[in-house]
C-alpha cells in the first residue's frame, strides 16, 4: 500500500484533485528525544551556496546555513528567535543611536588567531564598501558614513560610525535611532572576519576560517556535491555541537532528497517537496515537524495601477482581500501546512499581535466583499472586459496551483475576470517587478533576515524602501516607523510597529495571505530535530541514535 | 580515410561557432534580469548592482558581449558563473559524470537492444517477439520521469538493491540504476530497429545463398545477417550518445546526479550565458565526433563503403 500511496503523490496535478482536510496550523512535533551518540556525523540536505562563503556576500539559504554554523557573531538566535549573546559581553545604548559593544576576551578563530573589536569593525567596513561589491552591503546602511562608502565608484572603505576603542570594545554610531539594531547583529552580514580574509577574499570564500561551532573540514566544500563540517574545538559559545559533524549533501531536487531520507540515506530534510506534503506525516510517523517560521506570503497590488487609485482603489483592495478564502486554499492545495495571516509579519517574531485592529479585512467574507466592490463601482466603474491578473513566476513549486485557485475565488466572489499571469522564471519576474511595469497584482512574500517586526515592515512598505515593490507611500506610516525605531527599547518599538500595521491594514498595499510553515523530516538514524525561528534546523542540537 | 576524417573535423569549426552564437543569442533574448534575481527579491545597493553588471558584461550590447566571450574563449577562458566560479572548473567536475552515465546507458541499450532485437527478429511472431514488442511499446509510451520515479521507489527504496540517489563522486556502481532509466527508452527503439532490420534481411538473397552453401545457422546469423542489419542501429546509437548526454536532465534530477544536465538547467533558469554556451558547445562537439565515429564504423561493417 505504501507504494500506491507514494506513487499517487508523484503527480503535482494530483495535488488539486484530492481534498484531504489536514489539521490546522500550530506546532506539531514528533516525539522521542533520547541521549544519543555525540560522535556520529549528521547528514542534511542543502543547495549549492550562491557565492563564496563570505559573511557579507551570502544572502541565500544554501550558503547561509553553512555560514551560521562556521561563524558566530555578537549574538545568535535561539529556537524562538530571541537573541543570545555569543561573542558579545554587552551591547549598550541609551538613545538607540549610539551603541557601545563589548566583546568577550580570549576568543579565537578556528585557526587560533584572536578575535578583537577590530575584526568586527574591519569586516563590517569590508561588507559595506562599494568597491567590494558584497550582496549584503545594504545591511550596513543604518551605520553613519554608509552613504559615502557605498556610493558608486567610491574608493573609501571606512565608515565613520565605527570606532575601535580597545581590543574588546567598539562603538557604533547610527545615522538615526534604530531600536531593533541589536536584533540584527546575529545576521550573517555582521560576522567578524579574521585578518587573513582580506588578502584574497575570493580564496577565503572557498575555504573560510570562522569562529562558529563548526569549521569547514579540509577540502570540505565539494562544489555541487557536498559540504563537510567538523566541530570547532576553539568554540566556547552557547551552540556547542552535540554531534560529530554535519555533512551537507547538495540536492537540486527536493524529491530526490525526500526519497533519500525515507530510505535513511540522508538524516535531515528541511523542506518536504510539494509531492510529499500529503503523505509526509504517515511516511515519517513521529519523525517530522510542521511549525511556522518567520516568513509570509502576500499579494502585491501596486499603487501605480490606474484601477486602484484613491477611494475606489482602496475599496477594491479590501474587496479582493475579503474575496479570498485562504483556509480553503491552505486545506486543498497545501494540505493544511500553512496558517492564515492576521497581519503583515509572522507569529514567531517577538512582539507579534494576532489581534491588530482592522484585521477583519483579512477574513473571508464573500457577501461583504461583493458589497465593498459594489461601493467601488459606484465611485468609478471597473473597465469593461478588464482582467485582474496576478503575476507569478511558475518555476517555484506550487505557485501556479494556489494562484490559479485564488484567481478563481476572486472571479467567483467579485464577478470580474481574474487569472494567473504566468512568468516562466524568477529572473523574469524580478525584472518585471523592478521595472514597475506590472499591469496587475503580483505574488510576493518575505522571509525575515533577522527576527524583528521592523524587518517585515520597513524594507517593504517604507516610502522608497528597497523591497517596496508596489511603490506604497504613506506619510503616516513612515512617521510611525520612525517613531518605532526611535523607541529606547525593543518592546516599546514593537508596540509602535504594531500600531503602524493598523495603517497598513487600512491601506492594504499588499494583501496578506498566510504565514509560512516549515515541514521537515528526519531519518531513523537521528533523534528529534529541533527547527529554528527561520525554518532552518538547529544542526548543532541534533544527536545520532 | 584520413583526409575524410580531417575534413569532417574541419567542419566542426563553423558548426561550433554557429551553435555558440545562436545559443548565446537565445540566452541574451530570454527576458528577465539575472542580476535582480541574484538578490532573491531583497534590496541590493546600486553600486553593487552596477559592479556585478559590469563584471558579467551585462551592461554591454549583444555583439560586444559575444565578442568578449569569444576573445576569452581563444585563451581557453570560459568565463565565470554567477557564483564566481570558473565555468571551466564547473564543467570539468560535471562532464565526466554525465559522460559516464551516458556511456553506461549506451552500452546497456546497445547490448540488450541488439540481443533482444536479434532474438525477436529471428523468431518473428513467436511469444518472445510479441512480448518484447509490447514491452518496448510500453517503455516508449511512458515518460522517463515516471520510469525513473517508479524504479527509484521499487529498486532503491523498497527492495534496497541500489542507493535511491547517487552519492557525491557518482561511482560506476551507483550509476547503474540511473543509466538503466536513461537508456530504457532508447533500448526500446534499438530493439525495434534491430528486429525490423533482421527480419527484413532474413529473406534476402544472400542469406539464402549462405544457407544453401551449407554454412551453419550460427555463422549465417552472426556474420551475414547481423553485420548487414547493424548499419541503421549503429546510426541510431551514434546520434543517441549526444541525446543521452544532453537529455539526461530529467534522470539527473531524479537521482540527484551532479552532471551537466542539472548544470545547464540551473544556468538557463539563472540566465548564465557563459555556462549555457560552454555546455552546449561541448555537446555540439560530442555530437559531431559521435557522428564521425558512426560514419567510420560503416566502412568496417560494410566493405563496399570506402572513404577517400
Amino acid at each position: 500500500m505504501r507504494f500506491a500511496r507514494t506513487y499517487k503523490a508523484l503527480g503535482v496535478a494530483a495535488v488539486l484533485a484530492l481534498s484531504l482536510s489536514a489539521c490546522g496550523g500550530g506546532t506539531d512535533t514528533g516525539n522521542g528525544n533520547g541521549g544519543g551518540d555525540t560522535t556520529k556525523v549528521i547528514t542534511a540536505n542543502s543547495t549549492e551556496p550562491g557565492n563564496g562563503l563570505l559573511p557579507a556576500n551570502t544572502n541565500e539559504v544554501g550558503g547561509g546555513r553553512v555560514m551560521d554554523l562556521i561563524f558566530s557573531g555578537l549574538v545568535s538566535y535561539d529556537a524562538k528567535g530571541a537573541i543570545v549573546n555569543e561573542l558579545a559581553e554587552s551591547i549598550e545604548s541609551t538613545d538607540s543611536q549610539n551603541y557601545t559593544i563589548k566583546i568577550k576576551a580570549g576568543e579565537t578563530f578556528s585557526d587560533g588567531s584572536p578575535i578583537t573589536a577590530k575584526n568586527f569593525v574591519d569586516a563590517w567596513n569590508f561588507g559595506a564598501a562599494a568597491k567590494n561589491a558584497q550582496l549584503n552591503s545594504y545591511f550596513f546602511e543604518s551605520i553613519k558614513g554608509y552613504d559615502k562608502v557605498s556610493a558608486e565608484g567610491s574608493t573609501e572603505d571606512k565608515m565613520e560610525g565605527l570606532k575601535v576603542v580597545d581590543d574588546t570594545t567598539f562603538t557604533v554610531a547610527l545615522a538615526q535611532p534604530e531600536s531593533d539594531f541589536k536584533l540584527r547583529l546575529g545576521y550573517t552580514a555582521f560576522y567578524p572576519l579574521p585578518e587573513s580574509a582580506y588578502a584574497d577574499p575570493k580564496a577565503f570564500g572557498e575555504n573560510p576560517v570562522g569562529n562558529g561551532p563548526y569549521k569547514l573540514a579540509a577540502d570540505g566544500w565539494k562544489h555541487e556535491v557536498s559540504i563537510t563540517l567538523v566541530p570547532n574545538d576553539k568554540y566556547k559559545g552557547p551552540r556547542a555541537p552535540k554531534n560529530g559533524g554535519v555533512t551537507f549533501k547538495i540536492f537540486s531536487n527536493f524529491d530526490a532528497a525526500y526519497t533519500d531520507v525515507k530510505s535513511d540515506n540522508l538524516d535531515i530534510l528541511d523542506q518536504v517537496p510539494p509531492s510529499g506534503l500529503q503523505n509526509y506525516k504517515t511516511d515519517f510517523e513521529g519523525r517530522y515537524v510542521n511549525q511556522p517560521y518567520a516568513g509570509n506570503a502576500t499579494m502585491t497590488i501596486p499603487s501605480y495601477l490606474p484601477e486602484f487609485q484613491g477611494e475606489a482603489g482602496l475599496l477594491r483592495r479590501q474587496a479582493i482581500s475579503m474575496a479570498i478564502d485562504r483556509q480553503q486554499i491552505i486545506d486543498k492545495i497545501f494540505y493544511g501546512n500553512k496558517k492564515i495571516a492576521a497581519d503583515f509579519t509572522s507569529p514567531v517574531i517577538d512582539g507579534y499581535n494576532a489581534n491588530i485592529p482592522g484585521a477583519e479585512v483579512l477574513k473571508f467574507d464573500a457577501a461583504k466583499a461583493k458589497e465593498t466592490w459594489a461601493k467601488a463601482e459606484a465611485i468609478s466603474p471597473w473597465p469593461a472586459g478588464k482582467v485582474f491578473t496576478i503575476s507569478s513566476n511558475i518555476d517555484g513549486a506550487g505557485n501556479k496551483e494556489y494562484i490559479t485557485a485564488m484567481a478563481n475565488q476572486i472571479s467567483t466572489n467579485l464577478g470580474i475576470k481574474a487569472e494567473l499571469n504566468p512568468i516562466p522564471t524568477f529572473k523574469e519576474m524580478r525584472a518585471l517587478v523592478n521595472s514597475k511595469k506590472l499591469t496587475g497584482a503580483s505574488r510576493a512574500g518575505w522571509q525575515a533576515d533577522y527576527p524583528s517586526l521592523y524587518n517585515f515592515l520597513g524594507p517593504l512598505y517604507g516610502t522608497g524602501a528597497g523591497s517596496n515593490d508596489g511603490d506604497y507611500s504613506s506619510a503616516a506610516f513612515d512617521a510611525k516607523l520612525k517613531e518605532g525605531l526611535a523607541a529606547t527599547s525593543v518592546e516599546d518599538g514593537n508596540k509602535i510597529f504594531n500600531e503602524s500595521q493598523e495603517i497598513l491594514l487600512k491601506d492594504l498595499p499588499v494583501v496578506p495571505l498566510w504565514y509560512q510553515a516549515v515541514q521537515g523530516v528526519w531519518s531513523n538514524n537521528v533523534n528529534t530535530v529541533p527547527f529554528g525561528w527561520n525554518g532552518v534546523p538547529l544542526y548543532n542540537e541534533v544527536t545520532a541514535k | 580515410m584520413l583526409m575524410f576524417t580531417f575534413r569532417r573535423i574541419l567542419q566542426l569549426i563553423p558548426v561550433f561557432f554557429g551553435a555558440t552564437l545562436l545559443v548565446y543569442f537565445l540566452v541574451f533574448v530570454t527576458p528577465g534580469d539575472p542580476i535582480a534575481a541574484l538578490s532573491g527579491g531583497k534590496p541590493m545597493a546600486p553600486a553593487v548592482e552596477a559592479a556585478l553588471r559590469a563584471q558579467y558584461n551585462l551592461d554591454q550590447p549583444f555583439w560586444v558581449q559575444y565578442g568578449l566571450y569569444l576573445k576569452n574563449l581563444v585563451t581557453l577562458n570560459l568565463g565565470q558563473t554567477f557564483s564566481g566560479q570558473e565555468v571551466s572548473a564547473v564543467i570539468i567536475r560535471a562532464f565526466p559524470v554525465t559522460a559516464r552515465l551516458a556511456i553506461m546507458a549506451l552500452i546497456f541499450e546497445a547490448f540488450f537492444g541488439i540481443l533482444f532485437g536479434v532474438i525477436a527478429g529471428l523468431r518473428k511472431g513467436k511469444l518472445f517477439d510479441s512480448t518484447v514488442l509490447v514491452a518496448s511499446l510500453v517503455v516508449i509510451a511512458v515518460p522517463t520521469f515516471v520510469l525513473g520515479f517508479v524504479l527509484q521507489l521499487v529498486i532503491g527504496v523498497q527492495l534496497g538493491w541500489a542507493r535511491p540517489t547517487v552519492s557525491g563522486t557518482a561511482p560506476w556502481n551507483e550509476l547503474v540504476l540511473p543509466a538503466l532509466v536513461l537508456g530504457l527508452v532508447s533500448l526500446a527503439y534499438v530493439i525495434r530497429l534491430t528486429r525490423a532490420s533482421i527480419s527484413e534481411n532474413m529473406n534476402a538473397d544472400y542469406v539464402r545463398t549462405a544457407t544453401a552453401k551449407g554454412l551453419s545457422r550460427r555463422r549465417v546469423v552472426v556474420v551475414h545477417i547481423l553485420r548487414n542489419s547493424l548499419i541503421p542501429v549503429i546510426t541510431f546509437l551514434g546520434a543517441d550518445l549526444g541525446s543521452l548526454m544532453g537529455g539526461a536532465i530529467v534522470t539527473e534530477g531524479i537521482f540527484n546526479v551532479p552532471g551537466i544536465g542539472n548544470l545547464v538547467y540551473q544556468a538557463v533558469l539563472k540566465g548564465e550565458s557563459a555556462t549555457v554556451v560552454a555546455v552546449v558547445g561541448l555537446l555540439v562537439i560530442v555530437f559531431v565526433v559521435a557522428n564521425l565515429a558512426v560514419d567510420l564504423l560503416y566502412a568496417v561493417l560494410d566493405p563496399r563503403i570506402r572513404y577517400v
